[in-house]
């Protein structure tokens, strides 16, 4: 099927993160290649020379950036359990949740960890927002994507296993069992799944990382 | 597949609603236009796209979906006959997404600041960044293309209508302030006459934006919106 490398940081990002997912779920062998964002290799200069950032992946020589851009392209190319829905409008709505976490629930949640003040209250109150908007969505369904971690579930990493972390780091609560019980209960679903479990950066890895910033 | 039930909320000044035009227009798709003032969050308009509360939504059936490029994707989804709108193969498809996601995530946004900015010399800053983008989408046309007239080959597809809906607002730079013309052919050649051939395509010239109506459209809601809520 051709060569398949994988440009990714150095272990915590969670865009990375979604295309080892994606990667890992149709059985795909790559070679990974650890990036240093503060020194970017010839290679990532030369593969996104657009935003030179991470992931990029590159099959046979070509390469493709941005996490979601990569994951449909992934579920396109290879065989495997379906990462997006096959009905059209359904199609839609995973489109849809993804392009929402991505705009809203992450940076919202993001800032909200990280600025002080009047930011980070105007932060909270965009966070609260935006898990209301998925707390209704999860609601009765185990994954966003129904039975099976789809690409909303793939999308949400970040909100799932990074944010919590953040959260603990940072003594920001956000997302709370009290608050929003669907999705806490999705979180704990999706960070003990057997398979994400065995690609989840090491917690204790991650809580350094925050803490050093 | 069925075209009847097929409403496209949004008004006609939009980028964003001229798309989902131009995709239907192309799988020549009946449907009913129903204008809405974007500024005005309507009840209607939050029952349709409570957490955007933006246009366009399109309405097939009595499902709603909201975002430009993910409606124009499920028009290529789900209505099969005609042309394809998404490049078939996997690289080109992942391709044509990445720049239309710039042309939403860098250079809109800088469009609209050089529109925002007042004054002179700020302005023209930012004219220079929008002149990059742009140079760097002249450089995406070449490699897509193929040697061909559009992104998306011999006929359009889903690259020339992520940036071809803008075309119209370039065209209403130039016509407000020559000094700010963007469809340059000294510098954006293969641009400038791509966007000459869409407004003679067969498939996308009836939702072509006329620059001239856009320019009256503009003024009126200019003077109907308090605040700028794009």
């Amino acid at each position: 099927m051709g060569e398949v490398k994988l440009l990714g940081g150095l272990g915590f990002s969670p865009y990375v993160n979604r295309v080892e997912m994606a990667l890992k779920l149709k059985g795909v062998e790559y070679e990974a290649i650890a990036e240093d964002l503060k020194n970017k290799s010839p290679l990532l200069l030369q593969y996104n020379p657009v935003h030179k950032k991470v992931p990029v992946l590159i099959h046979d020589g070509k390469g493709i950036a941005e996490s979601l851009i990569i994951v449909e392209y992934i579920d396109q190319v290879w065989e495997g359990p379906s990462i997006l829905p096959k009905d059209p409008y359904q199609r839609a709505m995973a489109r849809f949740w993804a392009k929402f976490i991505d705009e809203k629930c992450i940076s919202a949640t993001w800032k909200a960890c990280w600025s002080t003040g009047e930011e980070q209250a105007k932060s909270k109150d965009e966070s609260v927002e935006a898990l209301k908007f998925l707390e209704d969505e999860i609601k009765g369904k185990k994954f966003f994507g129904g039975d099976n971690i789809g690409l909303v579930d793939i999308a949400a990493n970040f909100i799932g296993y990074w944010l919590p972390i953040i959260s603990e780091v940072k003594g920001v609560q956000l997302l709370t069992e009290e608050d929003f019980p669907n999705l806490w209960r999705w979180a704990n679903e999706y960070c003990s799944d057997n398979f994400v479990k065995e690609i989840l950066p090491n917690k204790e890895a991650l809580v350094a990382r925050f803490k050093s910033r | 597949m069925a075209t009847s039930g097929v409403k496209l909320y949004g008004g006609r000044p939009s980028p964003y609603v001229n798309r989902v035009e131009m995709a239907l227009e192309m799988k020549s798709v009946d449907y009913e236009l129903v204008e809405m003032n974007p500024y005005e969050k309507s009840e209607l308009l939050i029952k349709l796209n409570p957490i955007h509360k933006k246009v366009p939504v399109l309405v097939h059936g009595d499902r709603p979906i909201c975002e430009s490029l993910i409606i124009v994707q499920y028009i290529d989804d789900a209505w099969t006959n005609g042309p394809s709108i998404l490049p078939t193969d996997p690289y080109d498809r992942a391709i044509a997404r990445f720049w239309a996601a710039f042309v939403d995530d860098k250079f809109f946004p800088l469009l609209r600041q050089m529109r925002d900015t007042k004054e002179e010399e700020a302005k023209r800053l930012v004219f220079e960044k929008v002149l990059e983008a742009f140079v760097l989408l002249e450089g995406a046309f070449i490699t897509c293309s193929k040697g061909k007239a559009f992104f998306g080959g011999d006929t359009v597809g889903y690259l020339d209508i992520a940036l071809g809906s803008f075309v119209g607002y370039l065209r209403v730079s130039e016509m407000m302030n020559a000094n700010y013309k963007i469809l340059d052919e000294t510098k954006t050649p293969c641009l400038a006459g791509w966007a000459e051939r869409l407004y003679s395509d067969s498939l996308v010239k009836d939702a072509m934006l006329d620059p001239h109506k856009l320019l009256e459209s503009l003024t009126k809601l200019q003077a109907l919106s308090k605040t700028d809520s794009d």
